[in-house]
């Protein structure tokens, strides 16, 4: 964002030196400075009429009470940024296993020979089941029933067995990126490394991978920013983060504005996550094309 | 002799792209294939390097059979060079360590030393200034030169080009074409797929016309060109000279 815009300017600025702006030039930036005053007339009337229409609403003043409650929002922000690191916690140590793990499942499901089969066939079971399974259920069955099972105290922890959870269900996903990757790098490449004697582990290894993951990373980055929000669901089973403790707070106070105040938080991650990936992914069909 | 074809046959599906295909290449013998596109040149020298399996037929290097399917095909293919026509360089590495990775895998040489070896072929063939760039930052000819030295970086005693400057700016098809010569004056044992008329004539020993899948005609390039016996082969002379 900021540097496409850093760009823009830099080539405006080229643009405007003179003698050498064209006629061309001069019409495009008539252009774009009309286009962005209409839009930013445009979005300030919509915005006018949502502060004047809204609240025109009958039960609004009751909403606003319940949901978008100043005081209450102040009031509770530290505490569940504080539960937020939580939530953060988990995603730091969940997000490298996944990847790694991802990333074994891809390979399981590229091996070769008859005698690797049964590993092949356990990456497509694998992943079968967990893309068709919806995390939360994944989450409540492992982190209810893995330590139901009454196994002693460091093996019962919820954020144990809901780290585990994440990872089966978050690997599935990573792993069929991995392998849109690994797919997408031509075979000219495995021919190249074959025709100097490289094994399938060496051409794997050195050729293949590291061009595969590197041209996956805004996809996977996506599924990152998913996981970042579905650290949430461990609420259920225990973990006292972000979402459990808006929960606690709104039982508390009675009232709903802490689920917004955690809406905020994690806004605050999401959209410039979401933003970057966008950028990383222009900027490789940019290179592509 | 160092590379011997007794009646390769190889198809694709319904589609049979190689033909009884007998073929002998002296040590030090550049041996050039040329054909329409589609007559399976490409085909033949991926089945030389064996990354084409071959459905019947024999291939000996230096008069041991390298086709049976029960060899591991790795380390023939080590002493067999192929180079492509679209250089098939590894984008994400420098042009030296696309030189130096196979070596470094496979022969258990020290890195210095593999070092100095990659390096020493960069002098030879003129691209010392090139060595840290990555392969993008290169022009077509400087990447199939490069492409050249990483084949020869394994030490192979016979090195197979397919069709190494139909992707190249005719500008450039000399420099490429000059490495050939080069490698051909130091003894090296080569087969060429080309479309480089000219260069076949003046510097092959033997040429080889395929139509569908079989040497249709093989003889000497003074003879090929001058004089073809078969009526296909002036056919396509004719439309390419
Ligand atoms: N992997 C493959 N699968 C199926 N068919 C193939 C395959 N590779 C080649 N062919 C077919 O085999 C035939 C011979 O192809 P080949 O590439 O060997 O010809 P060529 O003489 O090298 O042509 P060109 O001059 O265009 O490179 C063609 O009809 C081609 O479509
Ligand atoms: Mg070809």
């Amino acid at each position: 964002m900021q540097t496409s815009a850093a760009k823009n300017s830099a080539g405006a600025a080229i643009g405007a030196a003179p003698p050498g702006k064209s006629r061309r030039q001069e019409r495009e930036r008539r252009l774009r400075r009309r286009s962005v005053i209409v839009a930013t007339i445009s979005t300030f009337v919509v915005l006018l009429l949502l502060v004047v229409l809204i609240p025109m609403a009958p039960g609004w003043e009751k909403v606003q009470k319940a949901f978008f409650n100043g005081p209450i929002l102040i009031k509770v922000f530290p505490e569940l940024l504080q539960a937020f690191l939580v939530d953060l916690m988990i995603f730091a140590w969940s997000a490298p296993i996944i990847a790694l793990w991802g990333l074994a499942i891809a390979l399981c499901r590229d091996a070769r020979g008859p005698a690797l089969f049964p590993l092949r066939l356990f990456a497509i079971l694998y992943n079968d089941v967990f893309r068709g399974v919806p995390v939360i259920l994944v989450v409540y069955l492992v982190g209810f029933g893995i330590p139901g099972l009454g196994l002693p105290r460091p093996w019962n922890s919820p954020y144990l067995w809901g780290t585990v959870a994440l990872v089966l269900s978050y690997s599935a996903y990573v792993a069929e990126v991995y392998r849109a990757g690994i797919e997408s790098i031509h075979e000219s490449q495995r021919s190249a490394a074959k025709s100097l004697g490289l094994s399938h582990a060496h051409t794997m290894r050195y050729v293949i991978l590291p061009q595969a993951i590197r041209r996956v990373i805004p996809a996977n980055m996506n599924n990152f920013i998913s996981l970042q929000k579905d650290v949430a669901l461990l609420s259920f089973i225990g973990p006292v983060e972000i979402l459990r403790q808006a929960g606690v707070q709104k039982s508390l106070l009675a009232n709903f504005t802490p689920y917004l105040a955690a809406s905020i938080i994690f806004l605050a991650v999401t959209i410039p996550a979401t933003r970057f990936a966008d950028h990383l992914i222009a900027r490789q069909n940019k290179e592509r094309s | 002799m160092k590379l011997q074809l007794h009646g390769i046959e190889k198809s694709f599906g319904a589609l049979k792209v190689c033909r009884d295909i007998s073929l002998g290449v002296n040590k030090g013998e550049m041996v050039c294939l040329i054909g329409a596109s589609g007559s399976g040149k490409s085909t033949l020298l991926r089945c030389i390097n064996l990354l084409e399996p071959i459905d019947d037929g024999k291939i000996l290097l230096d008069g041991v059979e390298i086709s049976d399917p029960d060899l591991d095909p790795q380390p023939i293919r080590q002493r067999i060079g192929l180079v492509f026509q679209s250089y098939n360089l590894f984008p994400h590495m420098t042009v030296l360590d696309n030189v130096m990775l196979a070596p470094r895998l496979i022969h258990k040489t020290s890195q210095a030393e593999l070092r100095d070896q990659a390096e020493a072929l960069f002098v030879r063939f003129g691209l010392t200034d090139r060595i840290g760039h990555f392969p993008d930052q290169l022009s077509g000819g400087q990447q199939q030169r490069v492409a050249i030295i990483r084949a020869l970086a394994m030490k192979p005693e016979i090195m197979l080009f397919d069709e190494v400057t139909s992707a190249l700016d005719p500008e450039l098809v000399g420099e490429v074409l000059d490495v050939v010569r080069q490698l051909k004056s130091e003894g090296m044992t080569m087969v060429l797929a080309t479309h480089e008329m000219g260069f076949a004539r003046e510097a092959a020993d033997k040429v080889c016309f395929l139509e569908k899948g079989m040497i249709l005609e093989e003889g000497p390039p003074e003879k090929i060109f001058a004089a073809p016996r078969e009526a296909r082969t002036q056919e396509f002379l004719r439309r390419v000279l």
